[in-house]
Parts: C-alpha cells; structure tokens; sequence
C-alpha cells in the first residue's frame, strides 16, 4: 500500500474541482488536525515559515478567526488583511488591490468577497500563490461544506445515499451551492425546498429533488441544514416578511418532532433565531452546530496543509 | 482630392439592384458613374484589381456608441470612424448616451460638426427623453432639424408606458423611427447575465428573456394605437424573436437588428467570469441563437448591427463582473462573423449584405445602401477568403474590450471607400 | 527528486528467523535499561513499519512480565522536507495518551538512517507533553547521519553506501518478513 499521495491542486476555488479521492484525503488529514486540536499543544511546524494572508473584501469574523486559528496551529505566518467597504468604493479595481497583497509575497491568499468569481480570476492572475476561496458571492463555500461533510462523517459513519435536506435561501446560498455539489459527489441524496422564490432556475441540474413541502423534505432526512436567510442578498420581494417565513419554512420544535430521531440539525452560522429555525432547535441536543465550528478548524488545517505541500505541476 | 476609380474584377453585390454578378465600377466626383462589364479603365481613373474581392454597397452600421461627447478616453467621433472603415463600414449610426447626452440640436450639431473630420459619414440618434431619464421628452423637433435620424434612449428601456406611446407619436410627426432598448427594469436590476442554468451555477444574478419579450410586447401594443415605426434594438431571445415575428404577422410597423455577439456565443461564455462577456441585453443560450438564426432565415431580423460599445480597462476587466460596465466593441471583427452566416448557410450571401445595406438605410431613410449610377460612392471591398486571428491590440479603436479577441476567422475588408476616396486599405495599415 | 528506474539488486540482510532473533533481542535490551515507575513502559512506533514492531515488541515485554502500551505516532506534520518530496505523504492518525508527561517512552522505528525521522518524533512527542524520558529502538541502524541522533537499541548496524537502500519487511504490511538490501545503479 502506497504510503503517500499527491493532492494535484494549486487552489481550493471550486468543489467541483475535487474529486472524490481529493475529499476522502482532505477528510482523512483533517482527522489528524482535530486530533491535534484536541490535545495541551494545539501546534504543529508544518506550515513553519509559511505566510498566509487573510483577504476578506467580505465581512465576516467567524469564517476568518476560523482560517486564522488554523493557520496558526500550522505554525504558519498570518496577516489579516479586511479593507473596510468605503476602502473598496464602486470601480476600484481589485485587480489592482491583490496586486498590491501580491508584492508582499505570501504563500497563499485566502479570499472572501461579495462578487462571484473573484477568487478564481484573482488566482488567474497571480502566479505562485494559492487561492482558498473562503466565500464568492453566491457561487461557492467550499471549506464549509467539506467542513459539513466532515460533521456529518463523524456522527453518520457513511455518506453514501445518506438523506440531506437543505432548507432555505438556496438561490442565494454559496453554502448551498456548494453542499449540493459536494454531497451528490459522494453519493448522499440531497432534498431541497424554500419557498418558490428563493429555489434558483434549474436547481435539479445539481442533482437534487425539490420537496413540495418542509414536512416532505425533512420526514425522512438524516441531516436537516438550515440556511440562514440572508437579509443582504436578497432579491426585492422574495417572501411577506419574517414571520411568514418561520412559519412555513423554519425548522420549528414541532416540525423537528417529526422527524426521524436520530436526525441531527445543521447550520452554517450565524444564525438567525426564529427565523429559519427555531431557537430551542438551534440549542437543542439534536444540533450539531458547535461541532461544525470545531471541525471547521480543523477542516481549514488540513486544505492548508495539503495546499502547501502540494504537487507543484497544476495551474489554473 | 476625388480621383476618379475603375474598379474591376469584383464580384459585385448590390441586393437593393437584385446585382450579384461580375461587374466593373467607374467611380467620378464621388458617385457611380458607370457599370461596365468593359476592361478598359477610363482615362485619369485609378485602377483597382479587384480580382477576387467581393464588392458591395458601404456596410451601414446602425448601432454604435462612438462615447463623444464626455468619455473620449474609450472611444471618439474621429477613432470610432477609423475603426469603422477598418470593419469595412462607410456610416456609422451613433447613440446618444453621451455625456451630455445628445437630447437636444446643440449637442446633435456638435456631433455632426466633429463628424465633418471622420473617415466614414456619422449619422446621429437624438435622445427620446431628456438625458435618458425616462421623465420628459426631449427636443425630438429640434435634433430632426438638426439631423437626427431616429430617436432613442438606448441604454435604457422607457419605463413609462405613457412616455413611450407619447414618443412613438411624436416621433412619427417628424418621420422618425423610435429605435427601442427593450428590457423591463426592475426584471433586470441587480443582474449580470442571462438567468438559466448557467447563471445558477456560476452564482450571478441573472434577467430572464421575459424581461426583453415584455416590453417588445408592450411596445407593439402601443403601436397598434399610435402608428409609426418601431425598431427593436439588439434582439437577444427567442422570445423576442417570436414577438417581433406575431407583430409582422399583425402587419405592425416594426423592425429588428441582431448583434453578432448574441449570434456566435452564449451564456457559458461566462464561465470564468470575464467581464468582457457582460451585455446588455445578455449573452443567452444555445435555443436563443438558434431561434436568432431562424429569424435572419425568414426575415423577422431585419439588420445586423454590432451595438460597438468601447470601454476602458478600468470599466471592464480590472472590474468584478457585478460592476463592469457592459458592452464590446464589434466594427472591426464584425464582417468576417457576419460572412460565417453565410457559411453556416444560415443566408445567402445577397440576403446577408442587404442586412448591412440597403435594409439599415431603408429603416433610417439613409442616402446610402445600394449604388445606383449617381449614388454617392460608398463602397465596401472585401476578400472572403483570407484567414486571420483577431488581435484586439491592432484595433483602431482606442478600446480593447472585444469578445471575439483571439478568435480566428475568416474574411477581411481590402477597402472601404466613401464617396469615392480610399478611407481604409488594408495594404496600408500600420498600426 | 527523480531517480533512474534501474532494476535494483537486492540482497538479503536478515531472514525471517534473523528478524525474529533480533526483536527478542531488542525486547530483552528493552526489560534491561527501560524502567517505568508508576505507569507502563510506553512503546511508540512511528507509523508505518515502526508500528507493527512496536506491536510484536509490547508482545515481547507483556510475555516477559513487563507492564507496557503501545502508542503510534504519525511525523507527518513535524517533518521538515515538506516541499522537498514529490508526493505529499498522508497524515495518519497518532495513538497516543492524552499526555506523556511523567511517561517513560521508548520510540521504534525500522531503519535509522539521517536521523531526520527520529528528530520529527520527538518534536512530535515533546509536543503531548514532558516525557520523563525517550529512548529509541531501531532494527536496522544503517549509518549515514545528518543529525547527531544515536539509538539506544539496535536490532543490527549494517554498513551502507548512499547508492543503498534498506528494506524492512514485515508480514502484516508486505506479507513475510526478511531485511533486503537494495543497490541503485
């Protein structure tokens, strides 16, 4: 049995780019990294004299502390680099600002922003850096659904034909987008459902089948995932009000009930209480939500590690 | 400085003179002077071989953004006339979303003044409302004195259905077409594409052909009431296509041009995220081309026109595609796509060139599009055979944000000539 | 780092019977200078062969009434030629206590060669806690240091040229068990 592999990839940009051995290793390393985790020395040299930098064009504390602790117990060098959203007015170019980021040579640039797509051109245009896409615009999430996955390998042993419901603002959802991708990669069955105006054009192109009904969705999941309903993003007119919205489509304590019992209770964070499920279901004993905080760490250690120990043939 | 011409050997396309056949071409003071199958070349005249070279009416474009006044660092009157008589063009046809825009005589005069120094003649199209608002009219009487030849708020759909119907009115007591930017606005707000399977998998907002139909629709229905002449820019769906089709059918006086980006690529052209993909109306899919073709085959599309819209890099690529600006430059990369529809065997090559002659300049009233003996000489030459690669670097226009950069072709214009000079020969270009 | 793929000549260093003896060997070296007071003698082997040594040493010791665990431990986050090799190895999993602090611990390996492994490890182990010591058992001490690691159990020191390569073999990763010494041309 080979004792080693090659993870062939430059970037983490797409979970379309992975493929299923891709995920299994990634899996497998982040195992080891929670165990490190876990332990008095939360280090390893690994990422020793490595430098990572933060760029979140997109605000977010939770995403970018969670990169940040993961590439400091990597030993690796980590600058936060978050330009306030007057710094990035209409029509400054962000070409132009990783350019600037790019002449201080880091080894990998973690990326956020609202547009789609940036992270991908941001890695066409720069050559021996790799680009972790922490989040574009509605496209794509991809270390929070490997983090996902992650969870939902640790409680539910296998994923394959395993029933994921996602429920919510799938449209706009990069998380959604991402899950959907993953899970029908490895084989899980994914059902979708929001109201009419938050399913985008062709969501059955992913694979997925779209419920009629919260109750049909989740009847017979093993996973249940809240999307959190993303006030920012919303198109004009997509539902009456919040309200309307907890009731017809949040994972409320009844609804819950009804479901199988082993059934666990996902969210991407943060959370909206009362809004897309309730607050006694997010606390409660069947939600995995600060598990998936945890695994997210661990998670990002081991795509940052296996980016930087990386086949150096590919690019994009 | 008119020397006079003898052009032979060409094979000539005249679609408006039902010509397609070898002919020879004496060209005096600017006009035809006589078609001749002679050989011999009149005395003063200088000889051009045109062996090989097809010879049709100049090429009228009747869509372009020539961006002067106000953002002549993208593009202006006397750059966008250079690249146009590069692409083959002898009139161009500008818009009026300039800065000021061109809502009233001054700003029409000032554009056809700076004209007068162009390679190719410039017509303009006078705004519909005032600074593209959608509020007000504006000084349609006026820019008709002063030389408009349509009316338009291109760039913009008119939302107020009173306005439109006011315009198509007004407009048509001065014998004016009302050339239409059809896309319902709040449909479109916020979106970068074409809403389908694609714009859901990149993650981007996308409009919906709807958005183009509704208001073609309406228009039409609007134009039942008032008369007139409707033409829809840039058509972009089948759907529209099919609007413009039942409007044809109901003996409406309405009118279509295509652009040759919405011809040759589709919405998965936005698979990287380029910005130099973004338009308005957007890049569709396959159906809709298809569908396109199909209303070129049987005449629902009228003209072929490239909406040349220059941009800097700072507007476009250096941009996120949620904040670029929309739009690619089309005069110099149009004809050897406009040749690939007759290749495909989607027209004939006569059904082709009056799309480009006399039919734009029969939808404007243009003094141009066929070359009857007397007939200014307006003159496109071009070889459909030789094979190049498009370099958007070697482009006359002072933008680089083309679509079709990179791609190879076939088909190149040898001369275009107006009113009897040489306003471009491609043996004598250095760039 | 590319290699000529010449067919090696492989020699054999040690038999199955040779292997069994050394083990044994090692074991009773072990039961000698290892002490452990309040808890067992804790036996690591670095992953992947060091592991199934480890295993049959704590067989050994447990036969000789010697209190002893088995830890394993993956080096993999602690090597420092990350960028150097071709393929990125895949992180296993460590067995280990919560905490080594207190512990004596004896390190297995193989085949000592640069001595870069043995320093991974106890990098790796320092970083579970203060043991109260470390000693290292190897199989093979093949010589050729580039750190100034020494074990203190050796199965056999064999002499080698940097054209060699050694082989430990083992039944539960490759099916019998023999040391070969393998020449590069």
């Amino acid at each position: 049995m080979s004792d080693t592999t090659a993870f062939q990839h430059r970037h983490l940009l797409s979970v379309e780019d992975l493929s299923k051995r891709d995920v299994e290793l990634i899996l497998e390393t982040a195992r080891s990294m929670k165990d490190i985790s876990r332990r008095d020395v939360k280090k390893v040299p690994a990422l020793r004299g490595k430098s990572v930098m933060n760029c979140f064009f997109e605000a977010s504390t939770r995403t970018r502390t969670s990169f940040e602790i993961a590439a400091k117990r990597l030993s690796a060098d980590i600058v936060n680099f978050a330009p306030t959203q007057s710094a990035l007015t209409k029509g400054e170019s962000i070409i132009d600002t990783v350019r600037t980021l790019y002449a201080m040579q880091p080894d990998m640039l973690i990326v956020r922003h609202h547009g789609s797509g940036i992270p991908l051109r941001i890695a066409q245009t720069l050559p021996n850096v790799s680009v972790v896409n922490a989040g574009d615009g509605m496209h794509e999430h991809p270390t929070q659904a490997l983090l996902d996955l992650f969870t939902m390998q640790e409680v539910k042993g296998k994923i394959k034909n395993l029933r994921v419901t996602l429920l919510g603002d799938i449209a706009h959802s990069r998380v959604a987008r991402s899950n959907m991708l993953l899970l029908t990669k490895m084989g899980a069955r994914v059902v979708v459902h929001g109201p009419r105006t938050l399913l985008p054009y062709d969501v059955e192109q992913y694979g997925v089948t779209v419920a009629a009904s919260v109750e049909d969705a989740i009847a017979e999941a093993d996973v249940i995932m809240c999307l959190r309903v993303q006030q920012e993003r919303l198109h004009a007119f997509a539902f009456p009000s919040t309200r309307e919205y907890a009731r017809y489509f949040g994972l409320s304590a009844a609804r819950l009930r009804a479901t199988k019992p082993d059934a666990i209770v996902m969210h991407p964070g943060p959370v909206n209480r009362g809004v897309e499920i309730a607050p006694e279901v997010a606390d409660g004993e069947r939600a995995v939500i600060l598990q998936q905080v945890e695994n997210g760490i661990a998670v990002r250690m081991a795509i940052l590690f296996l980016l930087a120990g990386r086949d150096t043939k590919e690019t994009v | 400085m008119t020397t006079s011409l003898f052009i032979f050997g060409a094979t000539v396309i005249d679609p408006a003179r039902r010509v397609e056949g070898h002919w020879n071409l004496f060209v005096q003071n600017g006009r035809v002077a006589e078609w001749t199958k002679s050989k011999t070349p009149p005395a003063g005249a200088r000889s051009i071989d045109a062996s090989g070279l097809v010879l049709t009416p100049g090429w009228i474009d009747m869509h372009v953004h020539l961006r002067e006044p106000g953002e002549e660092h993208k593009e202006d009157i006397v750059s966008g006339a250079r690249a146009a008589a590069a692409g083959g063009f002898t009139s161009i046809v500008a818009m009026a979303n300039t800065t000021p825009t061109n809502d009233n005589a001054a700003v029409t005069r000032f554009i056809i003044d700076r004209a007068s120094h162009a390679a190719v003649r410039v017509y303009t199209v006078g705004a519909l409302s005032k600074n593209l608002a959608g509020e007000t009219l504006a000084d349609i009487g006026d820019m008709a004195a002063a030389g408009a030849v349509a009316i338009s708020d291109d760039g913009h759909n008119v939302d107020n259905a009173l306005l439109m119907r006011r315009a198509l009115e007004y407009a048509r007591g001065f014998h004016l077409p009302v050339l239409t930017h059809c896309e319902e606005s709040c449909l479109c707000a916020g979106t970068v594409m074409h809403e389908g399977a694609v714009s859901t998998r990149l993650g981007l907002r996308g409009r919906p052909s709807t958005s183009e139909e509704v208001i073609i629709r309406r228009d039409m229905a609007l134009l039942r009431d008032t008369g007139g002449h409707l033409h829809v820019q840039h058509i972009s769906s089948a759907l529209g296509v099919a609007a413009v089709r039942d409007a044809r059918a109901a003996k409406l006086p309405v009118t279509t041009e295509v652009a040759p980006h919405h011809l040759f690529l589709t919405d998965e052209a936005l698979a990287k995220y380029d910005p130099v993909f973004r338009v308005n109306p957007p890049l569709r899919t396959a159906a809709d081309g298809a569908a396109l073709r199909a209303g070129l085959r049987d005449g629902t599309i009228d003209v072929i026109a490239t909406d040349h819209a220059p941009h800097a890099i700072t507007d476009k690529h250096d941009l996120p595609i949620e904040q670029a600006s929309a739009g690619t430059v089309g005069l110099e990369c149009a004809l050897p796509l406009c040749l690939r529809l007759v290749e495909e065997k989607t027209l004939t090559l006569a059904k082709l060139i009056a799309m480009v002659t006399c039919n734009p300049a029969r939808i404007l009233k243009l003094p141009a599009g066929t070359l009857n003996i007397g007939d200014v000489a307006d003159i496109t030459l071009f070889d459909p055979t030789i094979a190049w690669q498009i370099d958007a670097n070697k482009f006359f226009s002072k933008s680089r944000n083309c679509m079709f950069a990179g791609w190879k072709v076939r088909g190149q214009v040898r001369y275009t000539i107006v009113g009897g000079n040489i306003v471009h020969d491609a043996h004598e270009v250095t760039r | 780092m590319t290699r000529a793929r010449a067919v090696p000549i492989e020699k054999v260093l040690m038999t199955a019977q040779q292997l069994a003896r050394a083990i044994h060997t090692m074991a009773r070296q072990i039961a000698g200078t290892c002490h452990a007071e309040a808890t067992p003698l804790l036996i690591v082997g670095i992953h992947t062969r060091g592991v199934w040594l480890a295993k049959r040493l704590v067989e050994r010791l447990s036969g000789q009434g010697v209190a002893c665990e088995l830890g394993t431990l993956d080096i993999n986050l602690y090597r420092d030629d990350l960028s150097e090799v071709a393929h990125q190895p895949v992180v296993r999993r460590s067995e280990l206590p919560l905490t080594l602090s207190g512990r004596a611990v004896v390190l297995v390996d193989d085949v000592l060669f640069t001595g870069r492994t043995a320093r991974a490890a106890l990098d790796a182990l320092i970083d579970y806690g203060r043991p109260h010591y470390v000693r290292f058992a190897v199989l093979i001490d093949r010589g050729m240091r580039e750190l100034p690691i020494q074990p203190d159990i050796v199965g056999r020191a064999v002499a080698t040229e940097p054209r060699h390569n050694v082989k430990v073999q083992l039944v539960e990763s490759d099916g019998k068990d023999q040391v070969v010494l393998q020449e590069l041309r």
